[in-house]
């Protein structure tokens, strides 16, 4: 089984998204698409200050198998990009809700993220995706 | 197993099982008014001994002509081996293997030629070849706009001394994908790109800069010194190059403080006959940092499991295979037959060999030019450096004295005006290792002969 942290919110695509103290939304995949991906070579971060919709793919990540985009759950402004990821894409792999995060977006409207699936919604998403 | 597709056994099986009459009925969907029965504009197939005919025929129209056109394709010796060795049944494929790690010596092969153009444009990666010069222009304008990440205006500069052909299949290209195509005037006197021209972008959003080298011209670019004020622009720069004059001038990735950032060029010149116009192939190769963004196929060196050098495509998630739509290209089909005969002609010539053919040519041009501007009414348009062409400005149109040098054998060169009315009675004319003193002089009796005439008339 995968993990899926209870304070997180998720998109059906399997991003994951953490409202920060400083009101900005920090953005990954989850650890169930880090698994589906197998072993990940190469992650493209957004540049900082690049404008995003939500539902925009805006990164890129690619692993032995494949390589798929990644669309932001919200609507805002690129504020970092994980640079770590360039040199050490299996961080991604190894702690994809911590080290492996992959961007922060200061979001324009804060209703979309509350508008995000739960943890228990993205599970039940991920058992109804399995059978 | 048979080497046909399908027999119509195959078909109609393969029809029974999904309970369809007939091949037709799958194309039902599509109106019967869409469809076109015949197409009128087709003539009828001929057999194996009628086409035989008639393309001896034809080849026996263009004649032995003496050759002095360039613009873009170049008249080189190939030395018999390349095409004995290319017509081996191993070698004899236009494609990369679908089963492409069978092939172990197809992708060695290409390995090899990823390695000598590395080396020859001084970048560090390269894809297994694309159509032709024209559309890896193309190709690589559209992966500039991906690579460079700190632009949003998807605008491009290109020389007005771009081959025009290259310019136009450029526009096709992006004309549909948002990308903005804008062209830089040459300077009078020289027939060079100047800086100035560049400067007055300073400051504005430019996501990329082709430079041509040499260009249409034959004219040698003030390439260092471009490459600097893109890159200080934010630009990144696409080196559009000749590989038989890199034997002799400095490689893209040396322009500069910092290199270009992606090269590519047509690679007929490498062993492949002129043939009418094709099939060529065209190259590309950029830094590491861009290599996710070059589309195309390439092919990596590797280890097997018991540790056996052995060689593979790598790279493949930027493909659209793998990617569909938002593949680096979809249209990236290479060219493996051509490949192969320019891989085993740089293999045969080394890079010394390279370097003769390459200082041949810009000497017989230099010749040629010499020769024909003691002609009255005829003078050399640009005074700056050239590689193996040059343009001529004559005292009348040239097209009417291109056919009377036709007439007299003799393929006097490349008629500017259509594209660069500018230039008035301009003709680009070419010579390589391959025209003698001999044919220069002949050329120069023939077209003082043809001025006369025409003066006299």
């Amino acid at each position: 089984m995968s993990k899926v942290p209870a304070d997180l919110r998720y998109l059906k695509s399997h991003e994951w998204a953490r409202l920060e103290s400083d009101g900005s939304v920090t953005i990954g995949i989850s650890d169930h698409a880090q698994q589906a991906l197998g072993d990940l070579v190469f992650v493209e971060v957004p540049e900082p200050g690049r404008r995003v919709m939500a539902g925009e793919a805006c990164a890129v990540v690619e692993s032995v198998k494949a390589a798929s985009d990644i669309y932001s759950p919200v609507s805002g402004e690129i504020i970092a990009g994980n640079a770590e990821l360039g040199g050490q894409p299996e961080l991604i792999n190894r702690d994809p809700y911590g080290g492996g995060w992959i961007m922060r977006v200061r979001p324009e409207d804060k209703s979309q993220f509350a508008a995000l699936l739960d943890a228990k919604a993205y599970e039940a998403a991920l058992a109804a995706e399995t059978h | 197993m048979p080497f046909i597709p399908h027999t119509a056994n195959d078909i109609r099986e393969m029809l029974a099982v999904i309970g369809v009459p007939d091949i037709d009925a799958l194309f039902d969907e599509i109106p019967r008014e869409l469809r076109c029965e015949v197409l009128e504009s087709i003539p009828a197939g001929l057999t194996e001994m009628e086409v035989g005919r008639l393309m001896e025929e034809r080849a026996t129209r263009d004649g032995r002509r003496l050759n002095f056109i360039g613009a873009g394709a170049y008249e080189h010796h190939i030395p018999a081996a390349i095409w004995a060795i290319v017509a081996r049944g191993e070698f004899y494929s236009a494609y990369t293997p679908y089963q492409a790690e069978a092939s172990q010596g197809t992708l060695q092969l290409l390995y090899e030629f990823q390695s000598m153009m590395t080396s020859l444009t001084g970048m560090q990666a390269s894809n297994a070849s694309l159509y032709d010069g024209a559309s890896a222009v193309a190709e690589a304008c559209l992966m500039a706009v991906r690579a460079n990440r700190r632009s949003k205006s998807a605008r491009i500069l290109v020389p007005a001394a771009l081959n025009p052909v290259y310019r136009a299949v450029l526009a096709s290209i992006t004309g549909n994908q948002d990308v903005s195509v804008e062209v830089l005037p040459y300077d009078a006197r020289g027939g060079h790109l100047s800086t100035a021209a560049l400067e007055k972008y300073r400051g504005e959003d430019v996501t990329a800069l082709v430079i041509q080298q040499p260009n249409f011209f034959g004219t040698l670019e003030d390439v260092d010194a471009l490459t600097d004020l893109a890159h200080a622009e934010g630009m990144l720069v696409i080196a559009v190059v000749n590989p038989t004059s890199l034997a002799v001038l400095k490689p893209p990735g040396e322009w500069g403080s910092k290199g270009v950032d992606i090269v590519c060029g047509e690679g007929q010149p490498l062993g492949v006959p002129l043939s009418s116009g094709g099939p060529y192939f065209g190259f590309m190769t950029t830094r590491m940092e861009h290599v996710r963004q070059m589309p195309g196929r390439i092919v990596g060196r590797t280890v097997d499991l018991d540790g056996k050098p052995g060689y593979t495509l790598t790279l493949q998630a930027r493909e659209q295979h793998i990617r569909r739509s938002k593949a680096t290209s979809n249209i990236c089909t290479n060219q493996g037959l051509l490949v192969t005969a320019a891989t085993i002609y740089l293999a045969l010539l080394g890079a010394k060999g390279l370097a003769q053919v390459a200082n041949a040519s810009i000497e017989r041009t230099a010749q040629l030019v010499a020769a024909l501007t003691r002609i009255r009414g005829v003078h050399a348009v640009f005074d700056r450096p050239r590689f193996n062409e040059a343009v001529l400005q004559l005292d009348r149109p040239v097209a009417p004295v291109l056919e009377a040098l036709t007439a007299r054998g003799i393929v006097g060169g490349y008629d500017l005006a259509p594209h660069y009315p500018a230039l008035g009675c301009a003709l680009l004319v070419c010579a390589t290792e391959t025209r003698t003193a001999a044919d220069i002089d002949a050329y120069a009796r023939a077209l003082a002969e043809v001025l006369d005439e025409a003066a006299a008339a």
